[in-house]
Parts: structure tokens; sequence; C-alpha cells
């Protein structure tokens, strides 16, 4: 493009802005991604969240704080998916990059590390990619949780096998992290209480990348169901060695990974499987402020040129959630923007949010409400639908 | 006990790729005395060679095994002239250190290349179907591979002249010297040939898991597992050691929690170590 061509758009950019457009001052967000790892799918996607938030808001003009507007700017680096450089980068971002306001990084686990050094510097994070509820249990009171928590994310994959399968035996087969035992503590119980016995619980490292041996022990334990998993890296790897493996299960719900768009590369051995999901595409919120789940998605496809999952949807919805808050209370001040968060419930594309304000769970989120999604073939092509719960379904359940 | 049958198989078909991966490292320290500390980043080489073979090139993965071969002794040549070379008959703890220097930068420059974000390389194959459970085709190729290449190493070294010259190297440097084999030329041959194994150890372990930058660790330290079992410096020994570890691991994963194995493996080196120091196959050395 040229130089006199740019000055032209540049020109009619301001021409038909008004004077409020411009940005009197920046509002600087920071946080870590895993731009290498083991967490690095989920937590580009998450990022992308951020960005295209961020682009649009810009375009706008900024976010309006009471007479003036703040351009975002992010401040962010790698860490690694390991906890000790996300404890040096968050004192980094705070102290020496002074960013103002904090986004999460991705997994339960960093955010955990993360929120330590959040909440001794007083800054307000939301916490995206961070399901635990341990984390929002021990006397913060910056911490504000977008995504449902660790208990629900097998509620509905375990009411789903008890409708279809009354005897089933499922397998608890789960990665050794923080989310994964979150997650199974709360299922290990809502087994129980559906009156279906376990036939395996067993954790395996995060470094696994050999399941044969656990396959067999599934397979050996005469399991029907397998429920469990971790994230992507390793999710994606047994749902692609429980096919080679033939291991001939009714229904197998994987935590995460099958909701990262890269799932469908897995081809057959991604038919199927389904995932409990904090968003999907075809979901028909009608929000408050922002756009609605369609147009998202658009905008997100435009920009990137791949269908969003929950881990990005969540992200734009973290930017949309700040912003509003900084609208509402008119300043950058964290007490009076805190506040606005702890009093919030609405409704944005990616569903309620309203925040609890007991102390002894802060920003635990307790408004937002998951649904289940299965990898089914259509016309030849693996597409992802929602099948739980039935107000919400897409598509009839495959099994 | 049909699910403690196929553990076993199972234990036995993943141990043949352990023990082909360990006979590298007991080839280098049988013929040099040097235990090389970069075996971990040339599994992890192997890994990537094969990787890039099959997508940059377009090769089938097992198509691509011959070239990991290759680039394994070439990398290996470079690395004896760099870091071994001037402290082969020097104390052990001068070898350490230079290997350990050398596996440092091999991995400070594949993580800084390729991230430690995990690679795939898709091999589709049919299993064996077998009383419910199944035995995946890769497994068994990757088996099949490690026993041919492990008989390739045994003709190399009992039928040619090189294999003997190694082996003469390995019995009595001083001697094979004043008999007129060049032993410095063979040194860097055999560790080249070292490897080349822990490298195509790395292309079919790479053709059965995913990986990444950070993947060789595990593996070395199984064929440090594999090299005690199967007696130090006996490469024969080391296929024998690691099809003894899968079979171990078969055998221990039905009954205890899968990441126990680590554990049992380890308590099992220091046994070996004490009960058998020469390793418990030594009385297949040549």
């Amino acid at each position: 493009m040229t130089i006199p061509r740019l000055m032209l758009i540049a020109a009619a950019a301001l021409a038909t802005c008004s004077h409020t457009c411009a940005a009197d001052d920046t509002l600087t967000i920071g946080f870590t991604v895993s731009r290498t790892g083991k967490l690095n799918t989920e937590s580009t996607a998450q990022m992308r969240g951020f960005e295209l938030w961020r682009d649009e808001v810009n375009v706008r003009g900024g976010i309006a704080a009471g007479d003036k507007r703040y351009k975002v700017s992010f401040v962010s680096y790698d860490d690694e998916s390991a906890h000790p450089r996300v404890q040096q980068l968050y004192t980094r971002i705070i102290n020496q990059d002074k960013a103002q306001f904090l986004f999460s990084p991705y997994s339960s686990g960093l955010v955990a590390t993360a929120a330590i050094v959040s909440e001794q510097h007083g800054r307000i994070m939301l916490t995206t990619g961070a399901a635990e509820e341990k984390t929002y249990k021990l006397g913060n009171k910056n911490l504000f949780q977008v995504y449902s928590s660790a208990d629900l994310y097998l509620a509905g994959a375990i009411q789903v096998v008890k409708e279809l399968y009354s005897k089933a035996e499922p397998a608890l087969v789960y990665k050794d992290d923080p989310l994964s035992k979150a997650v199974l503590q709360s299922a290990r119980k809502q087994v129980a209480e559906a009156g279906l016995r376990t036939a395996l619980d067993e954790a395996y490292s995060p470094e696994t990348t050999d399941f044969g041996p656990i396959i067999n022990k599934v397979i050996s334990a005469k399991a029907d169901v397998l429920l469990g998993g971790g994230h992507y890296s390793d999710g994606a790897t047994l749902a692609r060695q429980l096919h080679d493996h033939g291991a001939r299960l009714k229904w197998v719900t994987l935590l995460v990974a099958p909701d990262s768009p890269n799932f469908a590369t897995l081809g057959d051995a991604a038919v199927g499987i389904s995932v409990p999901s904090q968003w999907e595409p075809q979901v028909s919120f009608k929000p408050d402020f922002g756009p609605t789940a369609a147009e998202f998605t658009q905008r997100f496809q435009a920009e990137y040129a791949i269908e969003p999952g929950y881990h990005a949807a969540a992200g734009y919805a973290a930017g949309l959630l700040l912003q509003h808050a900084i609208e509402e209370a008119g300043t950058l001040d964290q007490i009076k923007v805190a506040d606005v968060l702890n009093k919030m419930d609405v409704t944005t594309m990616f569903g309620r949010t309203k925040f609890s304000t007991n102390p002894r769970e802060h920003g635990l989120q307790i408004g937002h409400e998951m649904v289940l999604a299965q990898w089914q073939k259509k016309d030849g092509k693996l597409v992802k639908e929602v099948i739980w719960p039935k107000a919400a379904k897409t598509a009839d359940i495959l099994y | 006990m049909i699910g403690l049958i196929a553990s076993l198989i199972d234990g036995v078909l993943v141990g043949a790729v352990y023990g082909l991966a360990a006979m590298g490292l007991t080839l280098i320290w049988g013929v040099m005395n040097v235990i090389n500390l970069t075996h971990g980043a040339m599994i992890v080489l192997g890994m990537f060679a094969l990787y890039f073979s099959a997508s940059a090139l377009g090769l089938p993965p097992y198509g691509a095994v011959p070239v990991t071969i290759v680039i394994g002794f070439a990398v290996g040549v470079m690395v004896y002239w760099i870091a071994v070379h001037r402290v082969i008959g020097r104390p052990h703890l001068m070898s350490l250190l230079s290997t350990f220097a050398m596996n440092m930068v091999l991995i400070g420059l594949g993580t800084a290349v390729f991230s430690t974000s995990p690679y795939n390389v898709p091999v589709a194959l049919p299993g064996i179907a077998w009383r419910g459970y199944t035995f995946t085709g890769t497994h068994v190729v990757a088996a099949a591979l490690a026993l041919l290449i492990a008989g390739l190493l045994y003709l190399l070294l009992h039928r040619t002249r090189i294999g003997k010259a190694i082996r003469a190297v390995a019995a009595n440097r001083e001697a094979a010297e004043l008999n007129g084999i060049p032993t410095t030329q063979v040194l860097s041959f055999a560790f080249g040939l070292g490897v080349a194994l822990a490298a195509v150890s790395g292309a079919l372990i790479a053709t059965l898991f995913p990986f990444n930058v950070l993947s060789g660790g595990a593996y070395e330290l199984k064929s440090f597992v594999v090299t005690v079992l199967g007696a130090m410096g006996n490469p024969a020994g080391a296929l024998m050691g690691g099809v003894a570890l899968g079979l171990i691991e078969g055998a221990a994963t039905p009954f205890m929690p899968v990441s126990w194995t680590p554990v049992i493996e380890f308590v099992l080196f220091v046994a070996v170590l004490i009960s058998f120091p020469r390793g418990l196959f030594a009385f297949t050395r040549s």
C-alpha cells in the first residue's frame, strides 16, 4: 500500500471520527500466554479472544472512564506453560510494566500461581481458563472468575450417561493436575449419586504420552464409559490411542481437548467424543452489551480463519466484562472497579456472569452454566454439536 | 489373566525400542568408557529428523528411518570431535561434564528453534486384536524394526572389518593401535554409530507417541536403567535389558497406578547395581 493512500485512509478515519473517538491515554492490561509448552493450544486461543476485544475497543476510540477515553494496550510474555515463569512474569508485569489490570494465564494451575502475585499487589485479575475453585477460597479480594467452576464440568455428561446407560460402569481416567483433580473430585460424588459403579479410578502423570497401559486397564476393568482427560496435549493423545487400541467404549467425555477446533484433525478418533464446554458458537444468549455469540463467531472467523472455541470466547468475554466495569465505575480506580464487578449480574455473548461476594469464595463464578458438546459427522465433515442441556441442544446425542 | 498377558506383550513391544535406544549408549560406553549425556538429545534429534523428513520432504514415516540413521551418524561424528575426542582417557568427570555441556547446548538450541510445544507424526496402521485387547500396528512395526536394526548392528560388529576394529579397540586400544588400526577414526565411527542408534530409536518412538524438545530426558533415564540391567558395554545385553524393562512395566501396571512405574524402575536400577554390578545379562558379553 502506498504512503499517499495510507494517508488518505487515516485522514478519512479522522474525519469520520468525532472528537471523543481519539483516546486520551493508555490503559495497560498485563497477562502471560503459553506460547510454548503443553498449554500452547488453549492459551493461544484465549489470547486471540483478548486481542480481538482489544482491537475492536481501540477502533471505537478506547474505553470511556469518566471524561477520558483510554486506548487498551497489552503487555504479555511467554510463560512457557511453567509456574516459575508465571510468578516471575506477573511480578514484572505489575512492578516494571505498571499494568493497571490483569488477565490470567491459561489453566487452573498457572492461575493459582498468578493469583498469589496479583493479590499481593492488590491488582484486579479477571481469570479465564481457571475452573478450579480452590484458588478463590483462599481469601482473595480482587480475583474474578469468568469460567464456571470445576464441580460443574462433568455433571452434564454423567446425567447423559445415566439416561442412556443406567447400568454403565465408568472409568475415571484423568490428568494429575489441579483442574482435572478438582473436576474428578466432584465427578466421583456425582457418579455415586447417579447410582453408577466406578470401574476404574486412576490419575496419570502430566508427562504421559503412552496411554497403552491405562487403556489396557480400562479394558480389563470392563469399563464401558470413560470420563476424564486433562488438557489438549494429553487429551488428544488419549483420544487417538483409545481409537487405535479399539477400546470399544460406549461413551467418552474428555475435558478441554475436544473443544479445540484442532481436535477435528484426529479424524475418526474424534467421532462421538464429548466435552463439557463453557461456550459454543451456537448458543443464543441475548447480551446486555457487546456482540451476540453469532456476531463474535463471525468476527473471530474473519480475523483468524478458524471457528472460536470456548477458550477464545472466554478471553473476549473477560475484556468485555472489564470494559463494562471500568465504564460503569467511570474511573480506573481498583476499588471502584472491583465494586462494580462485585455487583455485576449481566449477560454477554458468553452467558450470564455473576461473581460471588462471599469472602470465603470471593470471585467464584456463580451465574454461568456449561453445555455438553459432541463431535459428530455431518455430510462427511466433523462438526461439534451441543447435545445437552436439552434446552440448548443443536443436535441429538450420538451414541 | 488375559489382561496381564496383553500388558506383558505391550511391554515387550515397547521394551524392544527401549533396548535399541540403550544399545547406542552402551556401545559408546563399551568402546570408549564415555557415558554419553547427549543421549537424550540424540533421541530427540531422531524424533525431529523423522518429523521433518515426513512433513517437509514428504517421505513416508518408515521410509524416513534410514534418513534418520544417516543424520544421527553425521551428528554423532561431529559431537565426537567437538566434545569427546579430547576427554577420552581422562577422568570420567571430564567426559561427563563435556557431554553434559553439549547436551545443554543442543537442548537450548532445540528449544529456541522448535519451542517446547508438542509435535506428532500421525501413522495409521491396523492393529492386531486379541481377546478384546489390541496391539497397535505402530508398536508391532517399531518392535520389528528395532529387532532388525539390532540384528544389523550384530552383523556389523561381527561380520565386517570395521566391526572387528571396533571390538578390538574396545578390548584394548593400545594393542589395536599397535596392530595398525586407526583407533581415533574407529572411536569417531563408533560414537557416530551409537548416536545413530539413539536417533533411530527416537524416530521409532516418534511413530508411537507425541514428543517435544524435552522428551529425550525420560528415555535417557530408561536407557540408563536398561544399560545397567543388560550389562554395561554389551549391546546384546542392552536389547535384552530393554525387553526385560518392558516386561517389568507390563507386569507392574495392571496391579498398581501407572504413575508408580518409574518408582519400580528405579528401585530395580539400584537393586541391580548393588546385586549384579556387571548387569543381569553380563554372561552374554562377547
